[in-house]
């Protein structure tokens, strides 16, 4: 058995490069097994396979790989799926470029239950990211000097917080901020971005002053004759609401929507008060148009 | 009068425009900027209400006081809902703060018409114009044009905005000139028509090479209401193929006619037809993506959509003989009219046929409702048998769980 260690767990570079020796020595995918430790030095434990192809003839690993090419799609999709926060990922991705070799189709047959494994491991990992972009709240503190930082906490379900990194420095350059998660956090100071280890709830502000406009929007948006509770919890799940402001209104907006349309539908008509001037069409030359003459 | 209080007054009045796309527009970021923003690519739902519908941008009208009297508006100048004004600079303070606190992905400004539509243009133009150049705001700004605005106040809308939109509001100008008699259909249409040949020449080069000036990058949609005339559904479907084919709209929405506060007496209230907006949205999806014509859609003799099933599954019901359908060599326009498979699943299917068949087993591994695909196809391993000709089929279909529902308000 084989035992490889990567430096982390989104560690794609030491991935590739311990995959590519293993090819190169032809041991097959069931024969490896995959560790993220922080202690290893060397990516190998068994040290002396790596020199050792299998007919026992030392060769040259990188030699090996120049004679297999993989598509290039295969590398963006392993460098999507790596983030993903199911352990057999490392296994899964050195599988497929081992099938890869014999089937060079093999990612065309979307059936394949390992392609289709690969599909949904980035599914998940973009869908993760896509939400982190959506949910990530800042709340507003002042610094010592007067100025302003934003901070949020997040709870991202796998490992994507670099990853969404370009994300927010594009968008809010200007800003000081600092988003928190269980795993890594990561600041940004309006030019550098620097990555420190994981931190709790407690670390980010409880509130911000902008909330209560935010959820007095969040109530008055929500139109009460359409509810579809459904439809909505499939977009924004349950496990979000904890960490975004507006989620407290939510019982509250259900409980009261059915009784809120009947009302509307069994109000009476009333008299207009008639504060506004009604309309009386002109054009820019001051005549009436055609369709107000009467 | 409070901020919070006329934000209350100013979203509860924009909240019947369906809109909250803030995808397909140019790909900006900040970073050799002074302000905020960035945008391009897929758009993002900031949050969702119990109504299902995404948030995605802070969705306002700069005033509710309006000169106009259309029976279905709850801004209609009859109406006695409080009415609220904000200042320019009350909105563009409103959209920054909401912004930096990453609640949404820009603005979407409309208005009630308020003296005249060039003066009211000109408020929400000013708006949109303080964002981009006092505050270098570089997100999403979707404003809602004024029909009959002037030319110049037109440019300039699509100079700042992304996207530009005009209500067509009903499905017919008969219904439209009943509904709402101040309004203009021909109007409407000519007003429709100036934005897409200024969105078309900001999309060409000139002949000196030169980039024309920008103009509305994410394109213009409209929005017509269901429901609150006697419209049928193939008279909606047309308008909307004629006003995707005329006007090259990226979206027209549906809004069921839905309940409002101090309603007019002419027009009665129930609870909005949402599987019927549900089913119009499917068929504009089998218009747009799926290659069917406006005129095959509707399949009843009553000019109306089927509300038990997908409109893609009565057309199948309606045409039988021409299936089931074989998935290793059907040719990609017939996958795309086998109920239950959608987009992504033909392209998966033709994909993988092309280096090995499709079986059975690979359909379950698809996670496509099976209950609606299996009667109108054909596999190496598999066939219908008479599935097809049973005369229950229907409500068999109609219990078929729906495979996961596309997002139809989400930013796509």
């Amino acid at each position: 058995m084989h035992i490889v260690r990567l430096a982390t767990e989104t560690d794609f570079e030491g991935w590739r490069t311990a995959a590519r020796q293993l090819l190169s020595q032809r041991v097959p995918p069931e024969q490896v097994e995959w560790r993220v430790g922080e202690e290893s030095l060397s990516l190998f434990d068994s040290e002396p396979m790596l020199a050792q192809s299998a007919s026992g003839q030392a060769r040259d690993p990188v030699q090996a790989v120049t004679e297999f090419k993989v598509p290039r799609e295969f590398v963006e999709l392993c460098r999507k799926a790596i983030l993903h926060s199911d352990p057999a990922r490392f296994a899964l991705l050195y599988r497929l470029l081992w099938r890869l070799k014999e089937l060079p189709k093999l990612l065309h047959i979307a059936f394949d239950p390992d392609v289709a494994r690969l599909h949904s491991l980035v599914k998940a990992v973009r869908r993760d990211l896509h939400k982190m972009k959506a949910f990530v709240r800042f709340r507003e503190i002042e610094m010592e000097n007067g100025e302003s930082e934003f901070i949020a906490w997040f709870e991202p379900s796998h490992h994507i917080v670099e990853a969404s990194a370009p994300f927010f420095t594009g968008r809010f350059t200007n800003m000081r901020w600092s988003i928190l998660t269980p795993e890594r956090c990561m600041h940004w100071d309006g030019k550098t971005l620097t990555f420190s280890p994981g931190a709790s709830k407690a670390d980010a502000p409880r509130e911000d002053s902008g909330e209560e406009l935010w959820r007095a929007y969040y109530r008055s948006i929500f139109n009460p004759a359409r509810l579809k509770v459904s439809a909505m919890q499939s977009q924004m799940p349950k496990k979000y609401w904890r960490n975004l402001p507006e989620a407290p209104l939510i019982a509250e907006l259900i409980a009261s929507a059915t009784q809120r349309m009947d009302t509307m539908i069994a109000a009476e008509p009333t008299q207009p008060r008639r504060k506004i001037v009604k309309y009386v069409a002109k054009k820019a030359d001051g005549m009436p148009s055609e369709q107000n003459m009467d | 009068m409070e901020l919070k209080q006329k934000l209350e007054i100013l979203a509860d009045a924009a909240k019947y425009d369906a809109s909250c796309a803030s995808s397909g527009t140019d790909k900006r970021t900040s970073r050799d900027g002074k302000g905020i923003g960035s945008s391009g690519g897929m758009g993002i739902c900031h949050s969702y209400a119990p109504d299902g519908r995404c948030i995605s941008l802070l969705k306002i009208l700069l005033t509710n006081f309006c000169v106009y009297d259309c029976v279905y508006c709850v801004n209609r100048v009859s109406s006695n809902v409080p009415r609220a004004r904000f200042s320019v600079e009350e909105v563009v303070n409103l959209t920054l703060s909401f912004y930096r606190r990453n609640y949404i992905e820009g603005l979407f400004l409309s208005s009630g018409i308020i003296r005249n539509p060039d003066y009211t243009m000109e408020q929400v133009v000013e708006v949109a114009r303080v964002l981009r150049e006092e505050h270098d705001f570089r997100g999403y700004i979707h404003l809602k044009t004024i029909p009959d605005a002037s030319p110049e106040l037109m440019a300039r809308a699509g100079l700042y905005a992304d996207r530009l939109s005009i209500n067509v509001e009903l499905p017919t100008i008969a219904s439209l000139q009943s509904l709402a008699p101040e309004k203009d259909g021909q109007a409407i249409r000519r007003s429709m028509g100036q934005l897409k040949s200024k969105i078309d020449e900001s999309k060409d080069k000139t002949l000196s090479g030169k980039k024309p000036r920008r103009f509305a990058p994410g394109g213009q949609s409209t929005q017509m209401i269901v429901g609150a005339d006697t419209t049928d559904d193939r008279a909606i479907l047309d308008t909307s193929a004629n006003l995707y084919g005329d006007y090259r709209l990226r979206r027209v929405y549906y809004s069921a006619f839905s309940p409002i506060p101090d309603a007019s007496k002419v027009l009665p209230l129930k609870a909005p037809p949402l599987v019927r907006e549900h089913r119009l949205y499917q068929a504009d999806w089998l218009l747009r993506f799926y290659g069917f014509d406006a005129d095959e859609i509707v399949t009843g003799t009553d000019g109306m959509l089927d509300l038990d099933v997908d409109p893609k599954t009565a057309w199948a019901l309606q045409h039988r003989e021409q299936f089931p359908v074989d998935l290793n060599r059907a040719p990609k326009a017939m996958l795309l009219r086998v109920p239950g498979l959608g987009v992504t699943s033909v392209a998966r299917i033709l994909s993988s046929r092309k280096v090995r068949a499709v079986r059975y087993d690979d359909l379950v591994r698809m996670r496509v409702s099976l209950k609606k695909v299996l009667p109108f196809v054909v596999l190496p391993d598999y066939h219908p048998g008479h599935r097809l000709d049973a005369p229950n089929l229907k409500q068999h279909l109609q219990q078929a769980v729906p495979p996961q529902q596309f997002g139809l308000f989400e930013s796509l």
